[in-house]
C-alpha cells in the first residue's frame, strides 16, 4: 500500500491524533500525540491491510532548541506481508517525560525501550523492567540528550567507580617498593 | 633377607616405571598436538628443537617453575591434596599392568578388580578439587564429573565381564596367555560387543572429548580445575594422560591380546616372532592412544543429559546382553 | 536438608568466558544443570559510535561504523554509505555498486566463517575452527589487496568506492569462489552428518515463526524459522537486483536449521560473487557530486525537491522544522541481519542523530526466551546459533 494511503487510513481512523505526516525520499514519518501510541500501533499491527508485524527499530531523537515537545520516540515499523515500511513519531516533552511502552505488541520492543530509556531518560510506563542497559547501572546523565556534552572536562562529576579505581590504581603505584 | 630384597626390587622396578611412564605422558602430549595439529592443517610444536621435539620439556619445566597460587578463598588442605590424590590414583593402576611376559610390578590375582577400583578413587581427586575450589564453575564440574565417573564405571566393569567370563580369571597375565588360546589371538572377536562398549566408556572415564564435560572448556572455562595452576595444574594433567593410558592398556589387554602376536599371523609370517613382546604391547597401546586424539580431533562434545542417557540406557544394556550371549556361548561349547 | 535452606545457583557466565563471544555477561539462575532463569547484561563494549558520531563530520563517522561488526566491517561500511547517499540524493556508478555488493558477499562470507568457526568451537568441534580460519585468511588477503586493510576496512566512500579493482584481484577471488562450495562441503562433512552435532541441535533452541518476527529477529536467525524476509530481495540496494540467487529458508527454528541457513549463504553469495566478477561494467567508481563531501565543515546541499508534507494542526510555523530536518532510514542485510542507518540530518556537516539497528542487539535481547527451561550446555549453542558480535550490540 502506498504510504500516503496508510497515513489517510491513520487519519480517518484517529482525526484527533495525528499532527503532520511528511514523505522524503520515498519514505513516510506521521507525527501524532503520545496519548493514543499504542491504540494507533495496535490498529497498525493488527488492520489486515496494513499488518505492520514487525517493529524494525524504535528509537528517539532530541530536538532541543528546535521545537517544543522536545524529543520524538521514532517506531520504525515494516509489514514483512506487505513489505511496505512506516515511520511513526511521538512527540515527548520534557515535563512529561513518558510515554506508554509497546512491549505487549512486540517482544522487541523490551530492549529498544530500556536503551532509549538509558539514553534520553524517556520514562516508558509499563515496561516490564525499565533499566539503564548499555551504561553502567549507577551512571548520572542521559548520554543521547543534546544538553549531554561530548567533550568536558568533568573533575567532580566524573563517574564515581571509575574514579574509585584510577585513585586505587594510582594509590598503588605509588606504594610500589 | 627376603622381604628386603622383593622390597628393593619392587622400589627400582617401580621407579623404572615411573620414569618411563613420565617420558610417555610428556611425549604423549607432544603427539596430541602434533596429531591434532595435522589434523586441523596446521603444524603443532614446531619452534622448541627439531620438529618441536623437546617441547614437552619446556613444557614441564615451565610448569614447575610457574608460582603457586593458592586462591584466597579456598580450602586450603583438600585444595592441596586434591591433585595428588588424582595422580597416586592414576599411577597405581599400573602397579598391575603387565607390559610383557613377567614385566609388571605385581602379578595380582584381581587385576581387573584393583585397576577399576583404582581409577574410581581418582574421581575423589576431582571432586574434591571442585569442592575445595569454592567457585561455582569447578563445583560444577566436579559434579559432572561425579555423576559421569559413577555412570560409566558401571558400564565400563560390565564390558569386561564377558572377558573375565572367557578368560576364567581376573588376572591380566591370564587373561592375555588365555587369549593364545584362540587362533585368532584376541578377544576382540568374540568380544566386539564388549569392546564396543569398553571403547566408549574409556572415553567417558578419562574425560575425553566427546565426554569431556567436566572441563567442558567453552561451557565451563576449566571444569574442576579452573582454579588451579602451575605445578598443581599439572598433576591434574599428568593423571588425565596416565588415565588414557592406563585404559589403553586395559583395552590391549583385555581385547587385543597383550604383547602377543595373534597365532595364526604367526603361521603366516613367522618372523614376526622375533619382535619383542614389549613392541608389540606398545603398538597397541599407541594405536589406541591415536584413537583418543584422533576423537577428539573429530567430535562434537555431548550435552549432559545424552551423556547419562547414553550410559544408562544404550551402554549398560549392550555391556549387559554382551554378559548374557558371553555366557549361554560359554555353557554349550 | 531443610528446603528452606536452599536456593537456586546464581552463575555469572562473562563478561571473561571463552563462549559468549566477546564481552556478553549473562547470569544464570540454575537448578542442577537446568536454567530457570537467563538475564543478559550487555554494554561492556558500549563506545557511544551514536553520540560520537553527532559531532563528526559524515566522512569521520565512516571509520566508526567499522568497529560496529568487526568481523564484516566492509558491510557496516555500505549500510553507512548508502543511508547517506540516500540523504543526498546522491546515485552511485555501476561499476561501484557491483564492486559493493561483490565486497560485501565476501564480507558475509567472512562473517559467517567466524560465525561456523566459534559455533563449532563452542559445541566442542575444535577442527571445523582451523578449516574455517584458513578459508578465511585467504578472505582477509584478498580484501588487503583492494585495500590495505584486513579487518577494518573503511573502503566504501558516500557516492562510491575508494580505489578501483584490479585484475589480479579479480582472478585470484575468481578462483577463490570456484574453490569454495567445496571447502564448504568439507564443513559439513565434519558436522553435518554427526550424530553428536545432530543431537546438540536439532530440536534445541526452537523459535517459531511468529515469535521470530514478534521478537524482531531478521537475517539468517529469522529465516531459520522459514520467514522469507531478506532486505536483498526485499528493498534491493546495490546491485542485488542484478544478480541472481535464492534466499534460503529453513523450517523448525531450531539451531540445527538456523546453521543449514547459513550453510546455504555461502554457496549463494559465492554464486553472487560469481556473478558480480563476470558483469562488472567499466566506468567511474565514485560519483562526481560526492566530491562535495570531502570538505568537512561545509554545509551540506540536500536537494529537497521531494518532500511532500502535510500539517494537520493550527501552528502552521512547525513547517520550517520539517523543512529544516530530514531524515532517511536505510538498512542492508548484513551477516547477523537488518542492519539499519536512521540519520537525522540538520542541513550542517555532521549528522544531527545517527541511529544504529544492531541486529545482535536485538538477537542478544532474544536469548533469555532461548534459554530459559534449556541446560548449560543449550546456552552455548543458542548464543552461537544467534551470531551476536558485542562491538555492534554494545555500539
Amino acid at each position: 500500500m502506498n504510504p500516503i494511503e496508510i497515513v489517510k487510513k491513520i487519519k480517518d481512523k484517529f482525526p484527533e491524533e495525528v499532527l503532520w505526516f511528511r514523505c522524503f525520499r520515498e519514505e513516510c514519518d506521521i507525527t501524532i500525540k503520545k496519548e493514543k501510541i499504542k491504540d494507533i500501533l495496535e490498529y497498525l499491527k493488527n488492520t489486515p491491510t496494513l499488518e505492520f508485524d514487525y517493529l524494525i527499530d524504535l528509537t528517539a531523537v532530541d530536538y532541543l532548541g528546535f521545537r517544543e515537545p522536545r524529543f520524538d520516540v521514532i517506531y520504525q515499523l515494516m509489514s514483512i506481508k506487505h513489505r511496505h515500511r512506516l515511520r511513526v513519531k511521538a512527540e515527548v516533552s520534557e515535563q512529561e517525560c513518558f510515554i506508554n511502552s509497546v512491549v505487549d505488541l512486540w517482544k522487541t520492543a523490551n530492549w529498544f525501550e530500556r536503551e532509549c530509556f538509558d539514553m534520553f531518560g524517556i520514562e516508558f510506563k509499563g515496561h516490564p523492567d525499565l533499566r539503564r542497559i548499555l551504561m553502567p547501572e549507577d551512571w548520572i546523565g542521559f548520554p543521547l540528550r543534546k544538553d549531554y556534552p561530548v567533550y568536558s572536562d568533568l573533575k567532580d562529576k566524573e563517574w564515581q567507580p571509575y574514579k574509585e579505581l584510577k585513585e586505587l590504581a594510582t594509590g598503588w603505584k605509588e606504594n610500589e617498593p | 633377607m627376603e622381604t628386603i630384597y622383593v622390597i628393593l626390587i619392587t622400589t627400582i622396578k617401580t621407579i623404572i616405571y615411573f620414569g618411563v611412564l613420565m617420558l610417555h605422558v610428556a611425549y604423549a602430549t607432544y603427539a596430541e598436538r602434533k596429531i591434532i595439529g595435522h589434523i586441523q592443517l596446521r603444524l603443532g610444536p614446531m619452534v622448541v628443537g627439531p620438529h618441536g621435539l623437546l617441547q614437552p620439556i619446556a613444557d614441564v619445566v615451565k610448569l614447575i617453575f610457574k608460582e603457586d597460587i593458592i586462591p584466597y578463598n579456598v580450602d586450603r588442605k583438600i585444595f592441596t591434596i586434591a591433585p595428588l590424590i588424582s595422580l597416586t590414583a592414576a599411577l597405581s593402576t599400573f602397579a598391575v599392568i603387565p607390559v610383557s611376559e613377567n614385566w609388571l610390578i605385581s602379578n595380582v590375582n584381581v587385576g581387573i578388580l584393583y585397576v577399576l577400583g583404582i581409577a574410581g578413587i581418582g574421581t575423589y581427586g576431582i571432586i574434591f578439587a571442585g569442592w575445595a575450589s569454592n567457585s561455582k564453575y569447578a563445583f560444577l564440574g566436579s559434579l559432572r564429573s561425579a555423576a559421569q565417573m559413577i555412570s560409566y564405571e558401571v558400564a565400563l566393569a560390565m564390558s569386561l565381564v564377558g572377558v573375565i567370563l572367557m578368560a576364567e580369571s581376573f588376572n591380566l597375565t591370564e587373561i592375555v596367555n588365555k587369549q593364545l588360546e584362540y587362533s585368532y589371538g584376541m578377544f576382540l572377536i568374540p568380544q566386539f560387543l564388549g569392546y564396543f562398549v569398553f571403547i566408549v566408556a574409556m572415553l567417558a572415564e578419562t574425560n575425553r572429548v566427546p565426554f569431556d564435560l567436566p572441563e567442558a572448556e567453552t561451557e565451563l572455562v576449566a571444569g574442576y580445575f579452573v582454579e588451579y595452576s602451575g605445578i598443581r595444574f599439572s598433576l591434574f594433567y599428568l593423571a588425565e594422560y596416565l588415565a588414557m593410558f592406563c585404559m589403553s592398556a586395559l583395552a590391549t589387554i583385555c581385547f587385543w591380546g597383550g604383547w602377543t602376536v595373534p597365532p595364526f599371523l604367526l603361521t603366516i609370517f613367522p618372523f614376526l616372532g622375533i619382535i619383542p613382546g614389549i613392541i608389540w604391547f606398545l603398538i597397541k597401546v599407541y594405536f589406541h592412544m591415536f584413537l583418543f586424539f584422533w576423537i577428539r580431533g573429530t567430535l562434537p562434545r555431548y550435552r549432559y543429559d545424552q551423556l547419562m542417557s547414553i550410559g544408562w540406557k544404550v551402554l549398560l544394556p549392550l555391556a549387559l546382553l554382551n554378559i548374557v550371549l558371553t555366557s549361554i556361548i560359554k555353557y554349550y561349547w | 536438608m531443610n528446603p528452606e535452606n536452599t536456593r537456586e545457583l546464581l552463575i555469572n557466565m562473562g563478561p571473561q568466558h571463552p563462549a559468549t563471544h566477546g564481552v556478553l555477561r549473562l547470569v544464570l539462575e540454575i537448578e542442577g544443570e537446568v536454567i530457570k532463569k537467563c538475564i543478559p547484561y550487555i554494554g561492556y563494549l558500549h563506545r557511544g559510535v551514536e553520540k560520537l558520531s553527532e559531532d563528526l563530520t559524515y566522512v569521520q563517522s565512516l571509520p566508526l561504523t567499522d568497529r560496529l561488526d568487526y568481523l564484516s566491517s566492509m558491510i557496516n561500511n555500505v549500510g553507512f554509505c548508502i543511508a547517506v547517499e540516500k540523504l543526498m540524493g546522491i546515485s552511485v556508478p555501476e561499476r561501484a555498486k557491483f564492486i559493493r555488493t561483490m565486497m560485501s558477499e565476501m564480507a558475509r562470507i567472512c562473517s559467517h566463517l567466524v560465525w561456523i568457526a566459534t559455533h563449532a568451537l563452542d559445541v566442542g568441534a575444535m577442527t571445523v575452527f582451523l578449516y574455517a580460519m584458513r578459508d578465511r585468511e585467504k578472505l582477509l588477503e584478498l580484501f588487503e589487496m583492494v585495500t590495505g586493510a584486513r579487518l577494518t576496512v573503511s573502503y566504501p566512500r558516500v557516492g562510491g568506492v575508494r580505489c578501483d579493482v584490479n585484475q589480479e584481484f579479480l582472478d585470484e577471488l575468481y578462483k577463490f569462489v570456484n574453490e569454495f562450495p567445496k571447502k564448504v562441503e568439507e564443513y559439513e562433512t565434519l558436522i553435518d552428518r554427526n550424530r553428536v552435532w545432530l543431537r546438540r541441535t536439532k530440536g534445541v533452541g526452537v523459535i517459531t515463526a511468529e515469535e521470530a518476527i514478534n521478537w524482531g529477529l531478521t537475517g539468517p536467525t529469522l529465516r531459520g524459522s522459514g520467514v522469507y524476509y531478506d532486505i536483498r530481495k526485499f528493498f534491493p540496494y546495490d546491485a542485488y537486483d542484478k544478480v541472481e540467487f535464492e534466499v534460503p529458508l529453513g523450517k523448525n527454528g531450531d539451531i540445527y536449521d538456523r546453521y543449514k541457513c547459513r550453510m546455504l549463504e555461502f554457496r549463494q553469495s559465492a554464486k553472487i560473487i560469481k556473478q558480480c566478477i563476470e558483469l562488472l561494467p567499466e566506468g567511474a567508481i565514485l560519483a562526481d557530486d560526492a566530491l562535495r563531501i570531502r570538505m568537512p565543515s561545509s554545509p551540506l546541499k540536500i536537494d529537497k525537491k521531494d518532500i511532500q508534507f502535510e500539517i494537520y494542526i493550527e501552528d502552521k510555523s512547525i513547517e520550517d522544522f520539517i523543512n529544516k530536518f530530514t531524515e532517511v532510514y536505510a538498512s542492508i542485510e548484513a551477516p547477523k541481519g537488518e542492519l539499519g542507518f536512521y540519520i537525522v540530518c540538520d542541513d550542517s556537516a555532521k549528522p544531527y542523530r545517527m541511529r544504529v539497528r544492531a541486529p545482535s542487539f536485538v538477537h542478544a535481547g532474544v536469548l533469555p526466551r532461548l534459554c530459559e527451561g534449556a541446560l548449560i550446555a543449550d546456552v552455548i549453542a543458542n548464543i552461537g546459533s544467534i551470531d551476536i558480535v558485542l562491538g555492534e550490540c554494545d555500539r
